[in-house]
């Protein structure tokens, strides 16, 4: 207990130097289990107090990296900096960082009030001021006056607050979440996410936030990562990776793919490199209708309609091969009138700067950067 | 049913006496038998024996399964632990009989204890027919019964609870007392259940192995044997019933059935 602890390191450095070292840093980070390799040269900046996310399908390596910032994994090459310290080797016992478990990983023995505390009695705080500060967590997730409940007497979304709470308690510098609503169901995954950002803001703590879910990834993110077979395929802001996918993983990934590539390409822009554009981006051009300036536009058939209530999905054969899904509101259109579209001529037509160019990284032909936009 | 009016009567018949001039029962409720129990030394000497004997096998056991099951259950490599598991098994894989004979062998004067002991040019041991013998048998014969509930409940343990303690700043000590010991609580109050109760109610390895008597001899004589006083053995064999309450009442009292 004589060693200073990480936190009074952290206050150390002036506040401007404090606050452009990131929170974390993964520096070439590998890590190979026998013959599988799980994260294969992952480089990354985590801000301080910033709402972090890692986003790909399952198996991608998420779940690796988070265990290597909390120290449950050792990585086979690369480094982990926590506010510029070098973990790499560290025992978890010795990182300020914390996680909430996707089973939770509550106590069965304690109550909610022990488990909460529990960080700070293995720290050795005072029962006072650990009572106190376990209260306060439990306020912040609204679970006050739950301190005598056993677990099992929790629903689901209730367990899933304690555990926030049991991380928060410890002020870390850094939260790391594995898929913590995953086992919840949707509207009750909904209404945590909301609640789970607004507590992230409000006290303000950096979190490291692992889904598969693209949408719950861009409504909470201040940052997202999307990580595909071990790798980063793109860093940036929800606006940046959902409309300027720059790998084509990245754009099938993150909402709906419209890729077009070889003829289909050529026809719209005259080059045969593939492109991407938003399902909501693309206008269905009226019978005499022509497109505007700056609008590339393209002809096929519909094949399927889909009504979605405030939206309709169309699925566009194109004439030049390919196809486009196509999302559009339903303004002052009838399902009826929706449906009789389907197997008719249309012409489709978006704005240039809708579509997106992208990268040839994805296969092969080299590790894509972690393709941090300069910003 | 049947088994528990057999217990009642045995419970009233502790409470008879037998006449001492005509050797029959006198079917009267008393505590002359108890008197006995606590007047004569002889008595008290058996009872503490048996029941100091149970305890320490019990402690023993308690001790060798935990870290033998701590390893198979959470560290050893999957055939290390099939291993290990089988090899538990081992005592029960012969007669009981047969067991406590080899061990007599082993302890023997002349025996592998001594043989090995002399090979290593060490003084030799005299333990045979001692209590040490019967501590020693007892510990082998009951350690699988202590073992596997031990094992169940380590084995059950999500390896996240660990690393949710781990995480949250314990070392491994502190995550032993705090986390694990609790959980595995109810397999070592079970497992040790089980070594008590079982090493309480033996008469065979403590006149086999050892030259003593046990609880059970003093019944067993009385019942239907020699001595033939059937409400003293029956009072006599309500002292490890109350034990096994109190040893009950006093685990229930920390907590290790409620993870249960
Ligand atoms: N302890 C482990 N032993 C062997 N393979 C593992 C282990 N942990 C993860 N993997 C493998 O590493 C890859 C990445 O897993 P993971 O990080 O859990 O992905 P994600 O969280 O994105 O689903 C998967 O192929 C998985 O099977
Ligand atoms: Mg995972």
């Amino acid at each position: 207990m004589a060693r200073p602890t990480p936190d009074t390191e952290q206050r150390t450095p002036p506040p401007e130097r404090a606050r452009l070292q990131a929170a974390v840093r993964l520096e070439g980070v590998h890590k190979r289990f026998g013959d599988v390799t799980a994260v294969d040269g992952v480089t990354l900046d985590v801000r301080q107090g910033e709402f972090f996310s890692m986003l790909g399908p399952s198996g991608s390596g998420k779940t690796t990296c988070l265990r290597m910032i909390a120290g449950f994994e050792t990585p086979t090459s690369g480094t982990v900096l926590l506010l510029g310290r070098d973990v790499t080797r560290l025992a978890p016992y010795d990182r300020d960082v914390n996680t909430v478990f996707q089973d939770y990983a509550l106590f069965p023995h304690m109550t909610v009030g022990q488990n909460v505390e529990y960080g700070l009695r293995v720290k050795g705080v005072a029962p006072e001021e650990r009572r106190g500060r376990a209260a306060e967590a439990l306020r912040m997730v609204r679970l006050e006056g739950f301190e005598r409940r056993k677990p099992s007497q929790l629903s689901g979304g209730q367990r899933q607050r304690v555990a926030l709470a049991r991380a928060l308690v410890n002020q870390p510098a850094v939260v790391l979440l594995d898929e913590p609503l995953g086992a919840l169901d949707l509207k009750l995954r909904q209404q945590m996410q909301i609640e789970l950002k607004a507590i992230q803001q409000r006290i303000g703590l950096t979190f490291i936030y692992v889904t598969h879910d693209q949408e719950e990834a861009l409504t909470m993110s201040d940052r997202l990562a999307v990580m595909n077979a071990g790798r980063i395929e793109q860093v940036g802001t929800p606006a940046e990776v959902y409309e300027k996918p720059s790998t084509g993983f990245v754009a099938g990934f993150v909402g709906v793919s419209n890729t077009l590539s070889g003829d289909a390409a050529r026809e719209v822009t005259g080059s045969s490199a593939t492109i991407t554009v938003r399902p909501e981006k693309i206008r269905m051009l009226e019978r005499d209708e022509r497109p505007g300036d700056g609008e590339c536009s393209v002809t096929g058939h519909v094949r399927d309609v889909v009504y979605l209530g405030a939206n309709t999905r169309y699925t566009v054969d194109l004439d030049p091969g390919g196809e486009l899904v196509v999302l559009q509101q339903n303004l002052a259109r009838s399902s009826m009138e929706a449906l009789e579209v389907r197997g008719k001529r249309v012409r489709l037509a978006w704005d240039r700067l809708h579509s997106r160019t992208l990268a040839r990284s994805e296969e092969g032909t080299g590790p894509p950067g972690p393709g941090e936009e300069g910003t | 049913m049947v088994y528990l009016a057999a217990l009642a009567i045995l419970l009233v018949s502790a409470f008879w006496r037998l006449d001492p001039l005509s050797f029959s029962v006198v079917h009267r409720l008393g505590l002359t038998n108890f008197q006995i129990l606590w007047r004569e030394s002889v008595y008290r000497k058996i009872a503490v024996r048996t029941v100091g004997i149970s305890a320490g096998v019990t402690i023993t056991d308690v001790l060798l399964a935990f870290p033998l099951a701590y390893y198979a259950a959470r560290l050893a490599g999957s055939r290390l632990k099939a291993a290990i598991l089988l090899s538990v098994t081992l005592p029960l894989w012969s007669s009981y009989l047969v067991r406590i004979y080899a061990w007599r062998l082993i302890l023997d004067r002349q025996g592998l204890v001594n043989w090995t002991l002399h090979k290593l040019h060490l003084a030799s041991v005299d333990i045979s027919f001692t209590n040490w013998a019967i501590w020693i048998a007892f510990t082998y014969l009951w350690l699988p019964f202590v073992f596997f509930p031990i094992y169940a409940s380590l084995e059950r343990i999500p390896g996240s609870f660990l690393e949710a303690s781990s995480d949250m700043g314990a070392k491994w000590p502190m995550t032993l007392r705090r986390v694990i010991l609790p959980l595995a609580l109810p397999g070592i109050v079970a497992g040790s259940i089980f070594s008590f109760s079982l090493t309480l109610g033996d008469y065979i390895t403590p006149t086999t192995v050892g030259n003593t008597q046990f609880i059970g001899n003093v019944v067993y004589n009385n019942v239907l044997g020699v001595a033939s006083n059937q409400p003293f053995g029956a009072a006599f064999a309500l002292v490890p019933v109350a034990v096994m309450a109190i040893y009950l009442l006093a685990a229930r009292r920390v907590g290790a059935f409620e993870a249960l």
